[in-house]
């Protein structure tokens, strides 16, 4: 299982508590996680990345192991320490407004 | 008896607000999607249980909710809104070309008969529709396509399809407005359409009286005459009998034609309401008074309606769609100002009280009467 942290507005729209845990085929990418998100949860789709390209939504950052990976190719693969639960894929809402 | 619902949308959610027929005693629900800008939300005049809201943020893009059961409930539906074909070009601030943009949902407008049947204008400006109470939706291409497209340039708020106004005496005519673009119409349900804005002048395009480039804030039909129309335009408020064919100015001896909401008395189609605001740069009323101007004469001739309403000191702001009527026998005129007040008229604006005082700058107010 993957583990996957949204922020907070992103949890209340799918209607999920703290982390949401998905089942990801192996290779585990930033797509394939996506992927799965959005299939598990469909009301998410355009709000994490674009519906037609794919792109990263622009005030949105993916980090996990203390890394930044948003600029990563969609299909390079997560950290093992994602694949092996023991730490989660975040997506980060930037910190904006005022 | 009758009930009253207005429906609020603000800068950080929605509210409703309802009221027995009597409108003395509103009870506030809310806010439904915190912290989320709500730029509309309107019911279906085919079941007023049918509630459609246009969600939005900068993080996370565009959401669009339904609810079937007045408001109590909601659940998000579709929110692909792609457009048809090659997307094209249109003029960016500078003049250059700028590719087509979604953006976001600014005005959701039921169909009068079917409430399945929802359109949607849209940032960057295109009208779309949904046949299927918001699971799908497919732009009305006709519009960016008739020809005009690629001269049209945005307004300060965005380039924006903020107007839909459905015949209610010919299901195939539609009226919309573009800032800045100006106004058009359709006559075949969304096929073909053409601009409708001859007798605007704008100074602020190289031809005054451009046939497109025209910052038209809003329009407002009454029901009973759908040809008659009345704009409030970036500067001016204009009036057609024509359904667009021509415009002739009605600001007559308004403190200030600049303005953005508009709209018609319930029951008496010469009747219109306009909120004057200082000036293009200066988005507050003249002289720190909250004035709504009434015109019994289909404009020209206008009286300031005060009592009630903030007469030093306000520097509050009425936007295009935060002004809406009811349809009880003494009509009720509501609207929302960007400090966060819905006022609220039971006598067709003779006087006004604060239905709620302190919510997030309103964007929209749409109301909903229920027997």
């Amino acid at each position: 299982m993957i583990r996957v942290l949204l922020p907070a507005h992103l949890r209340t729209l799918a209607q999920v508590n703290g982390e949401v845990k998905l089942e990801v085929e192996s290779p585990v990418t930033q797509r394939s996680v996506l992927d799965a998100l959005e299939a598990s949860y469909p009301m998410l789709r355009g709000t994490i990345r674009d519906h037609v390209t794919h792109q990263r939504r622009p005030f949105l950052r993916f980090f996990a192991c203390a890394e930044d990976l948003s600029h990563e190719l969609p299909d390079a693969p997560l950290p093992d320490a994602v694949v092996t639960e023991a730490e989660p894929f975040l997506v980060i809402a930037a910190v904006a407004g005022g | 008896m009758s009930t009253v619902r207005v429906l609020v949308g603000t800068r950080k959610g929605a509210f409703i607000l309802t009221s027995d027929g009597k409108r003395e005693q509103w009870n506030v629900s809310g806010p439904f999607f915190g912290g989320w800008e709500i730029y509309h939300l309107k019911g279906s005049p085919a079941d007023p249980d049918r509630l459609y809201a246009s969600q939005s943020t900068g993080w996370f893009g565009q959401l669009i909710q339904r609810s079937d059961d007045g408001g109590k409930t909601w659940r998000p539906v579709d929110n692909k809104f792609v457009y048809d074909g090659v997307s094209g070009t249109h003029q960016w601030y500078d003049g250059t070309p700028h590719p087509w943009e979604f953006k976001r949902v600014w005005h959701l407008e039921p169909s009068l008969t079917d409430p399945d049947t929802v359109y949607a204008g849209v940032e960057d400006a295109a009208l779309f529709r949904s046949t299927d109470g918001g699971q799908t939706w497919q732009e009305l291409a006709g519009l960016r396509g008739h020809g005009s497209g690629p001269h049209w340039q945005p307004g300060g708020g965005g380039m924006c399809l903020h107007t839909i106004l459905l015949d209610p005496a010919n299901p195939g005519r539609i009226f919309i407005a573009i800032s800045s673009a100006g106004a058009f119409r359709t006559d075949d349900g969304g096929e073909s359409w053409r601009p409708i804005n001859r007798g605007l002048k704008s100074q602020h395009i190289p031809d005054p009286s451009a046939e497109v480039g025209h910052c038209v804030h809003h329009i407002a039909m009454h029901p009973s005459r759908p040809g008659v129309l009345f704009m409030q335009k970036h500067w001016d408020v204009m009036r057609s009998d024509d359904a667009g064919e021509s415009w002739q100015e009605v600001s007559g001896n308004l403190p200030t034609d600049f303005g953005f909401a508009i709209d018609v008395h319930a029951h008496q189609p010469e009747t219109i309401y306009v909120v004057p605001i200082k000036s293009d740069s200066e988005h507050y009323p003249p002289d720190g008074k909250l004035r709504v101007y009434r015109s019994r004469t289909g404009g020209n001739e206008w009286e300031a309606l005060t009592k009630g309403l903030p007469q030093h000191d306000c520097y509050v702001n009425v936007l295009r769609d935060a002004m809406a009527v009811d349809s009880l026998d003494a009509c009720g005129i509501y609207f929302g100002t960007t400090g966060g007040q819905v006022y609220g008229s039971s006598n067709a604006g003779d006087s006004w009280t604060p239905l709620v005082r302190d919510l997030p700058a309103v964007l929209s107010v749409e109301v909903q009467t229920l027997s």
